[in-house]
């Protein structure tokens, strides 16, 4: 394989989606909406502990932004019969994948890095470990925006049944990810239960880097992160494929 | 070495054969028409040979690439143009160009000079910013065949490259495809239309039930099924169908003010029918002779289809 050309077309297809799906303007304003509005939920009211519970915060939004563009991309062109024609060009499935991957994961590092930016100013958070946050942030979002692959796999192609999905499995990984209560406050079975949701080793990570305040070491929530993404990429492979074998 | 080589292809969905050990080899320079009824396999075989859809059994190779192997190498040397050949709605015409021409890696100013000179081409230089959602659907079309040759492939595969388009985008097309041709692409293209396939193609295959049921030049496929020869012919005057009681004419029926008179040696039946009007005192109005068609031919080979 010439690996100049596969790395083309996956910086070739990341444009495409930038351009086509993601650099409109209602869904960068949702984007930025999205967050302030999930903030004012989150925030007012409550009497929360800011510092403890912005890590969660920042993870769910990073979550949201990063998988939400990317399940629809694959149906949509299947719907409009531009899919054939990108499979044609000069590109694999990998290509494919990967260059969807990178499309939602940039844009889930320039929203959330915009939101968190304002909130850095405005509510004068601290952090502990600059590095570990910003790797957090690529990672998380490489991790989510692989779970949006993952979602966009499944053969169809209307995009509705994939919203259905898509909300199917996000909601309920949120609820179970330490968010709403930190992990540090959680014990037995709701700990382990937790443990099943990639979004928990974020947020883990999040709360390490700004209050120094994470369950488990920064290199397992790493580690669990990396091996997510390539089951997440894996599963998208073999379920696209066999997609091409049927035809659809 | 070939242009495309397929290799007992086959695929099947559930019970049903669409594509059935199809092998074909189309040597480099001409213009190679899949021609079949609706069904009989043709865009099936069409998706195999582009790696859209992989096949139960078989190989494809383009120009000696294996595209199951090797598919980034394989895909560099075609274009291809698919079914209901779609652009990018929310991308103007030049950005479709532009996007796909970074696929074959072409550096900036060769894309833009491309993209310009294919636009002019196609009749789209005008409308080179606008998005592709506002144009018809002869207008996408074109910039479907713009993005296929962009990198002005060796290979250029069109699916039913014009299903539903307006004579003037038709011939647009037709005119591009031949273009293409004598720069040294070699064509395959799918079709239904024979008027389009006689006029266009230099090889024919016709596909039926997934399998190919006979291959070759338009006019050796006509003359193989050259049984069916008629005359059509008119007097000046009213005459019965007891005139044509002649040896070697087969059948006579009435055909508007005419009379349709087939036989299987024309040649020898005019002699006969000029001889006849002679010695009856009758004028002949109009007479012809019908040639064989690939229609025929088409017909023959894919009948119950």
């Amino acid at each position: 394989m010439d690996l100049n050309v596969f790395l083309r077309s996956i910086l070739v297809i990341t444009e495409k989606n930038m351009r086509i799906y993601y650099f409109k303007g209602p869904v960068v304003v949702f984007g930025l909406l999205f967050p302030l509005i999930m903030f004012l939920t989150f925030f007012i009211g409550r009497n929360l502990d800011i510092t403890l519970y912005f890590p969660g915060f920042l993870g769910m939004m990073l979550f949201f932004t990063a998988s939400s563009v990317g399940p629809l991309i694959t149906p949509w062109e299947k719907r409009e019969k531009t899919y054939e024609r990108l499979i044609s060009l000069p590109v694999i499935l990998e290509s494919i994948i990967i260059g969807d991957l990178l499309a939602g994961a940039i844009f889930g590092v320039a929203i959330t890095t915009i939101v968190f930016v304002i909130c850095y100013e405005l509510l004068h958070l601290s952090i502990m470990n600059a590095a570990v946050l910003t790797l957090s942030l690529i990672l998380g979002s490489i991790t989510f925006a692989a779970l949006g692959t993952l979602l966009a796999s499944p053969t169809t192609d209307n995009p509705s049944n994939i919203m259905m999905l898509s909300s199917l499995i996000r909601l309920p990984l949120i609820f179970i990810s330490g968010i709403f209560i930190p992990l540090s406050q959680l014990s037995g079975w709701v700990l382990v239960l937790t443990s099943l949701s990639p979004l928990t080793y974020l947020v883990d990570l999040f709360n390490g880097a700004m209050n120094g305040n994470a369950v488990y070491p920064s290199w397992i929530d790493m580690l669990v992160l990396l091996a997510v993404i390539l089951v997440f990429i894996g599963s998208a492979k073999v379920i696209q494929k066999r997609n091409l074998v049927k035809g659809i | 070495m070939y242009a495309i080589e397929a290799k007992n292809l086959r695929k099947s969905f559930g019970d049903v054969k669409a594509v059935d050990d199809v092998s074909i080899a189309i040597p480099e320079g001409g213009i190679f028409g899949f021609l079949g009824p609706n069904g009989a396999g043709k865009t099936t075989a069409i998706r195999m040979m582009t790696g859209v859809l992989i096949p139960d059994a078989g190989s494809v190779s383009i120009l000696g690439t294996d595209v199951d192997k090797d598919p980034l190498t394989a895909k560099l040397k075609m274009g291809v143009i698919p079914e209901n050949g779609t652009v990018y709605s929310d991308l103007t015409a030049e950005q479709n160009i532009i996007i796909t021409a970074k696929f074959y890696g072409m550096g900036r100013a060769e894309r833009e000079s491309r993209a310009e000179e294919i636009l002019t081409r196609l009749g789209l230089i005008e409308r080179r910013n606008h998005f592709v959602r506002t144009f018809s659907k002869g207008m996408r079309q074109r910039i479907s065949i713009a993005c296929a040759i962009v990198h002005s492939p060796p290979v250029l595969i069109l699916d039913e490259p014009t299903t539903g388009l307006d004579v003037y985008s038709r011939r647009l097309v037709i005119d591009t495809v031949r273009h293409m041709n004598q720069e040294g692409s070699t064509i395959l293209l799918t079709t239904h239309n024979i008027e389009e396939a006689n006029a266009l193609c230099s090889t024919i295959s016709i596909i039926n039930k997934g399998k190919i049921v006979a291959t070759g030049s338009p006019e050796k496929l006509k003359k193989t099924f050259d049984t069916s020869r008629y005359i059509e012919i008119s007097f000046d005057q009213k005459v019965g169908h007891e005139l044509f009681f002649i040896p070697g004419i087969r059948q006579v029926e009435a055909w508007g003010d005419k009379w349709r008179v087939y036989t299987d040696d024309p040649d020898r039946a005019v002699k006969s029918l000029v001889s006849l009007a002679e010695r009856d005192h009758l004028t002949i109005v109009s007479i012809a002779t019908s040639n064989p068609t690939l229609e025929e031919a088409f017909v023959q080979l894919t009948a119950g289809a």
